[in-house]
């Protein structure tokens, strides 16, 4: 009962931030609820008993990646207003059909869920402690996990490409 | 019902006042001891030798208009000064300031809680702690302000990474995260892992210098270049969180280095049987002890030191602390696995 309490309330302050972080006007206060939304994401961790995934979100995430973006919206500083800069190249109706998908999918999931529920899961095993995650990571997936990162490398690479048109 | 709700709310409200009376204090004793470096007296008015001089600092600043400059961006403004202390706070809660000890009958541990993860969970608090700067010199809306907090943000980033570094190879060694087993490591090791991760131990406290922002690392304060900083738009007690944000890190730095490095609540020599006199003291006086000297450190530190100039504050992080932390991992990992 307590546990689902605090998951619904966790939920509804992810979704709450993230809506925020779209709506809001100001850019710096966008980000700012981003690291709000990171930080809910974070207990919500905690509380399903992930403390180490929990605390690499608020490092990696809530600490590093959006200091970086606020960074970077501190000085581009995007002073006009959002109706001036509307993409020409924007695809509404496209974006309108994705989102419908998503939705079309979430909803058949959660029905194939009430139909045919799923077994229950078996003694909860502390996942998010360091040396079982550990273990997994480094020696029963190391391979696709360092194909990962080399995937993470090329999209790094790829990217710089991109920004700099010649090189 | 006491042992889950009562006590750890006890132990919340006692450390919470400890560290922010701690605070105010910390402020008259850096007026003194720069004094006294400085063959001066430092403050004398206020009570014998100046003792009471801190109730005077906060009676001021609590009377001081507050003022938020009108192109400020309100919102921000005033979270900013809140999201600068409140992580400073919220690390005590892992820091162990002694062992298990009975007291009226019932055994209390002299920590708030020890986490499997601790260790990891103080690095990731701290690292939301750089928002608040970076928040007020945006929020300001003035160009001061504006550029100490860019200095500080790069600052703070550049040195957490080698920061992180040295204590991950102070993780090999201990084979732990949780701030209590890390003790209990040095324990049963036998040794202070100041002795056999020097390395790591030098890089923690010139990380830990800069990342408080104190002197010989204070850019993002330096008065001359900047007219104070990150926060000169702000006055009254939003100031104050910032100066209570400043030495509620010192505070933390200093005993997260004693539990990491100096063996925390352990007397001297803790496996020598003949010096088991020391233990009349009680372990948490050993760790304040311990933490006192670090703290002592940070003041003789900036009054000795003069400022570095930001290129070679840059340099030095990224080019010699963060080089020399990998390699210490790499040695340290090596020798584990050897040895």
């Amino acid at each position: 009962m307590a546990a689902s309490f605090t998951f619904y309330v966790l939920a509804a302050l992810i979704l709450l931030f993230g809506v925020a972080v779209v709506t809001a006007k100001n850019t710096v206060h966008s980000v700012l609820y981003l690291i709000g939304d990171f930080l809910a994401v974070a207990l919500l961790y905690a509380s399903m008993n992930s403390l180490f995934v929990a605390a690499i979100q608020v490092l990696v995430y809530a600490g590093g990646i959006v200091v970086l973006y606020l960074f970077v919206v501190m000085l581009v500083n995007l002073k006009r207003p959002p109706e001036e800069h509307q993409d020409p190249n924007r695809r509404g109706t496209l974006g309108g059909l994705m989102v419908a998908a998503v939705m079309g999918e979430l909803v058949v999931i959660a029905t194939y869920n009430v139909v045919r529920p799923a077994p229950a899961a078996n003694a909860p095993t502390p996942v998010g402690f360091v040396e079982p995650l550990a273990m997994a990571l480094y020696a029963d997936y190391l391979i696709p996990f360092e194909v990962a990162s080399m995937l993470l490398l090329v999209a790094m690479v790829g990217a710089i490409i991109l920004a700099r048109r010649e090189l | 019902m006491i042992d889950a709700v009562v006590i750890p709310i006890l132990k919340i409200l006692i450390v919470l006042n400890a560290v922010l009376v701690a605070v105010t204090f910390m402020v008259l004793l850096e007026r003194k001891v720069i004094a006294w470096v400085q063959v001066r007296l430092g403050p004398m008015r206020v009570g014998p030798y100046g003792v009471l001089q801190p109730i005077a600092d906060v009676v001021k600043l609590m009377t001081k208009e507050d003022i938020t400059p009108v192109k400020a961006d309100r919102w921000v403004f005033t979270l900013a000064p809140l999201i600068a202390l409140i992580p400073a706070l919220v690390i005590f809660a892992v820091i162990p300031f002694g062992p298990v000890v009975s007291l009226f009958g019932r055994q209390v541990s002299l920590y708030i809680t020890d986490l499997n993860v601790g260790l990891l969970y103080i690095v990731s608090v701290a690292s939301i702690g750089v928002y608040g700067i970076i928040l007020a010199g945006w929020s300001s809306n003035s160009k001061y302000p504006l550029l100490a907090s860019l200095r500080a943000s790069a600052q703070l980033i550049s040195y957490e990474v080698a920061v992180t570094m040295g204590l991950v190879s102070m993780i090999v060694t201990a084979g732990t995260l949780s701030m209590v087993g890390i003790i209990q490591a040095q324990y049963n090791q036998g040794v202070w892992y100041a002795f056999i991760q020097p390395v790591a131990f030098f890089i923690y406290f010139v990380g830990g210098l800069a990342e408080t922002n104190r002197a010989p690392f204070d850019m993002p304060e330096a008065e001359q270049e900047l007219t104070g900083g990150f926060h000169t738009e702000y006055s009254g007690m939003r100031f104050a969180l910032f100066f209570l944000a400043e030495y509620a890190n010192m505070i933390v730095v200093s005993t997260v280095a004693t539990t990491l490095f100096m063996g925390g609540w352990l007397r001297p020599f803790p496996n020598v049987a003949a010096l088991s006199f020391l233990d009349f003291v009680p372990a948490w006086i050993w760790f304040l002890l311990k933490t006192f000297v670090f703290l002592y450190v940070f003041l003789w530190v900036r009054a000795t030191l003069p400022r570095y100039r930001y290129d070679q504050l840059m340099r030095l992080g990224w080019k010699v602390l963060i080089p020399l932390g990998i390699a210490n991992v790499v040695v340290t990992g090596a020798l584990k696995v050897l040895l």
